[in-house]
């Protein structure tokens, strides 16, 4: 069904016109076209998705400050390079989900399978459950927040932004970590090459607060988590660190 | 009497030459592997080893200057809804900004712009001033995805996904510290001054099958608008082309063993992909297998340089071809002007290969403002014009000969080998024969 209601009872502010794209009945093609002709726009309208399926590419490329709730399971790259956009995926997430995001929010309340938020370069990507591996890699920018656990190789050659783990990490933390930051609260399996473990100061829990508060992360105490960071050993090719290579 | 050259009776070692030894002692003194830029300086099979037949008593030819012999080409009929229209078929590669200097980009988008053909971007983003000055720009989407947006990418006029590239087949990007500018390092999000060691392999996906997914999101973020290249290092070549078309690229770029690198070591050059020669003909072969030959178009790059080489591509299948060091080269690169200040740096006009050293003298593969401001974008673009042109007029005196009113009329028919290397890797006859070594044996 395309068309306008007030979608799977989600509650609307006054006024806001409410779209409902039902995937059965609609092509993504469909969906993303009507999404994109918003963009560049400051159109704040809200959007609700339904009958996802595990699609590919849902609500990718946003460019306005759209609110899209997206009922149901989605595959690989939902809200890719998203800019503006708060996009809500009120299920699983296949491969890639915020990958290379701009801007805005992206919330999974499920969890997200790998590549998380790869390569985004700003925005927020809150996940509610747990991340695969390679959450965060080769992050420039973004705010992760996994209310669960991550997988192996987290926050690979991660450049920029905070990725914050409040469950535990697999092992290769951070493997070959530029200027990214690094939170975890429960346990690290190992960390990868040039990642280590660095001191939690006032500045770091102030900036944790914010980012779990940002996040709508409610009931876990910032309290406890501890940072990672570059050794920035390997930022020079240097003989003598060989056996890092 | 001027005194004899000893060496000239000492016996050198054919195992051991003095290159070989110069090598063995940099390594010890250094500890650390040569990295540069240029391409393969081997020999190799080239396109040299094939001659055209021409038009004989059993073909006509085509008058040159009067009769027409079309050069133009469309790029991404398979499922764009805006292929690229270029009125020759030479591609300008990519290069990034960061590996090249800001007026070099330039140069590169004024010279193709003026003889109707596209550039590209390379990693490390699109920079405003290449955009500016580039009709047709494809955009690389490559694993560092430094630079990488949705803004850019619809601003592009096509899409490349980097899968390799023919001088490291397998390996990834390398920018040093010294190269790495304010202006470099922020389109970067990178601290300056690091070396940058961008990523082989792409962060969210591996392998086909996720690529095909990746190709159809980008799809969906332009609309179906653009053309989809995906570009490859030459190695399986015949497998590797069938599997691009599956993933559903709409260009596939094949790039042989003698192409560029602004950065790369020299064992990965040199030892790592296949001749551009073997390349071309295994993707033809790919395509026309999958009855795709022409409607998925191949380009074909690594060591183009001359208008014969564009003809001998087009002959063996591809529907353009690339240049990237040769396009550098048109620029004014290893110009014998500069050859006072490439001997300060230790080498000479013509044997310079230290793209990613950052010193250029002729302001081309530097981030030095200094060294940047002594290029002139204008005059390199067109230099770069005048190059193309000759390119696309030796194409078609060769298509003329041969009989053909369009350069893609070329076949692998209206060619011959003149080693039985070049016979077997074309796959044409060794010329006065008819012998095509291997001829009988599976074509991957």
């Amino acid at each position: 069904m395309l068309g306008t209601g007030t979608g799977d009872g989600l509650q609307l502010e006054p006024l806001k016109q409410m779209r409902v794209f039902n995937l059965d009945e609609v092509s993504l093609r469909e969906l993303n076209q009507a999404l994109h002709d918003c963009n560049g726009s400051d159109e704040a309208s809200a959007w609700t998705v339904t009958n996802t399926k595990g699609k590919h590419a849902v609500a990718a490329g946003i460019d306005a400050p759209l609110e899209v709730t997206v009922n149901g399971h989605v595959g690989y790259y939902c809200a890719g390079m998203n800019k503006q956009g708060q996009v809500t995926i009120r299920g699983n997430t296949g491969p890639g989900v915020a990958e290379n995001m701009m801007s805005g929010l992206v919330r999974v309340t499920g969890n997200a399978s790998q590549y998380a938020g790869a390569s985004a370069h700003g925005g927020l990507l809150v996940i509610e459950g747990d991340a695969g591996s390679r959450c965060g890699i080769s992050m420039k920018g973004v705010d992760i927040v996994v209310r669960g656990s991550i997988g192996h190789m987290g926050a690979f050659m991660a450049q920029k932004g905070r990725l914050v783990i409040c469950g535990d990490a697999g092992t290769a933390l951070g493997d070959s970590l530029y200027e990214a930051r690094i939170y975890v609260k429960g346990k690290v399996a190992g960390l990868g090459a040039d990642c280590v473990e660095k001191p939690m100061a006032e500045e770091h829990e102030r900036e944790l607060e914010q980012l779990l508060e940002q996040a709508g992360i409610n009931g876990v105490d910032a309290a406890g988590f501890r940072r990672y960071g570059s050794a920035r050993k390997l930022y020079h090719f240097n003989v003598d660190n060989v056996d890092a290579y | 009497m001027p005194e004899k050259d000893i060496t000239e009776w000492l016996r050198e070692s054919a195992t051991f030459p003095r290159s070989v030894i110069a090598d063995i002692q940099r390594a010890a003194r250094t500890g650390i592997y040569d990295i540069r830029g240029f391409g393969a300086k081997r020999a190799l099979p080239t396109f040299d080893d094939l001659v055209f037949l021409g038009a004989s008593m059993t073909r006509y030819p085509l008058e040159g200057y009067r009769e027409r012999c079309d050069t133009n080409v469309t790029l991404g009929t398979r499922y764009a809804k805006k292929p690229l229209e270029l009125k020759i078929p030479v591609t300008i590669a990519g290069m990034s900004f960061g590996a090249l200097s800001a007026p070099a980009k330039e140069a590169l988008g004024r010279g193709a712009t003026e003889v109707g053909t596209s550039t590209t971007t390379g990693d490390g983003g699109m920079t405003q001033e290449e955009r500016e000055h580039s009709e047709l720009l494809v955009y690389q989407l490559l694993p560092s995805r430094y630079g990488m947006n949705p803004d850019d990418l619809r601003r592009a006029d096509a899409i490349e996904v980097v899968v390799g590239q023919g001088a490291k087949p397998g390996g990834g990007g390398m920018l040093l510290g010294q190269k790495i500018s304010a202006r470099v390092a922020e389109m970067r999000d990178l601290p300056e001054g690091i070396d940058q060691r961008s990523a082989s392999r792409h962060p969210d996906w591996t392998g086909p099958d996720d690529l095909a997914i990746k190709i159809r999101e980008l799809r969906e973020i332009t609309d179906w608008e653009k053309p989809v290249y995906i570009k490859i290092g030459a190695s399986r070549t015949y497998f590797d082309t069938m599997l691009a078309v599956k993933a559903g690229a709409d260009v596939i770029v094949v790039d042989g063993m003698q192409g560029g690198t602004a950065a790369t070591q020299e064992v990965f050059i040199e030892h790592v992909g296949i001749p551009t020669l073997p390349a071309v003909r295994l993707a033809v072969e790919a395509l026309k297998e999958m009855d795709m030959h022409r409607k998925v178009q191949l380009i074909v790059s690594g060591g183009i340089r001359s208008g014969a080489d564009v003809a001998k591509a087009l002959a063996l299948g591809a529907d353009a071809v690339s240049i990237g060091v040769a396009a550098l080269i048109a620029l004014g690169d290893n110009s014998p002007e500069f050859e006072e200040e490439y001997r300060r740096l230790g080498t000479s006009a013509g044997f310079y290969d230290d793209y990613q050293d950052g010193r250029d003298p002729t302001g081309i593969s530097t981030q030095s403002d200094e060294l940047a401001a002594r290029f002139d974008p204008v005059k390199g673009g067109r230099r770069l014009a005048n190059y193309l042109r000759v390119l696309t007029l030796e194409t078609q005196t060769l298509a003329r000969a041969c009989g053909k009113n369009h350069v893609h009329n070329m076949e692998p028919e209206d060619l011959a080998a003149l080693t039985i290397e070049a016979a077997a890797m074309a796959r044409v006859p060794l010329a006065g024969t008819d012998w095509v070594p291997g001829e009988d044996r599976p074509k991957k």
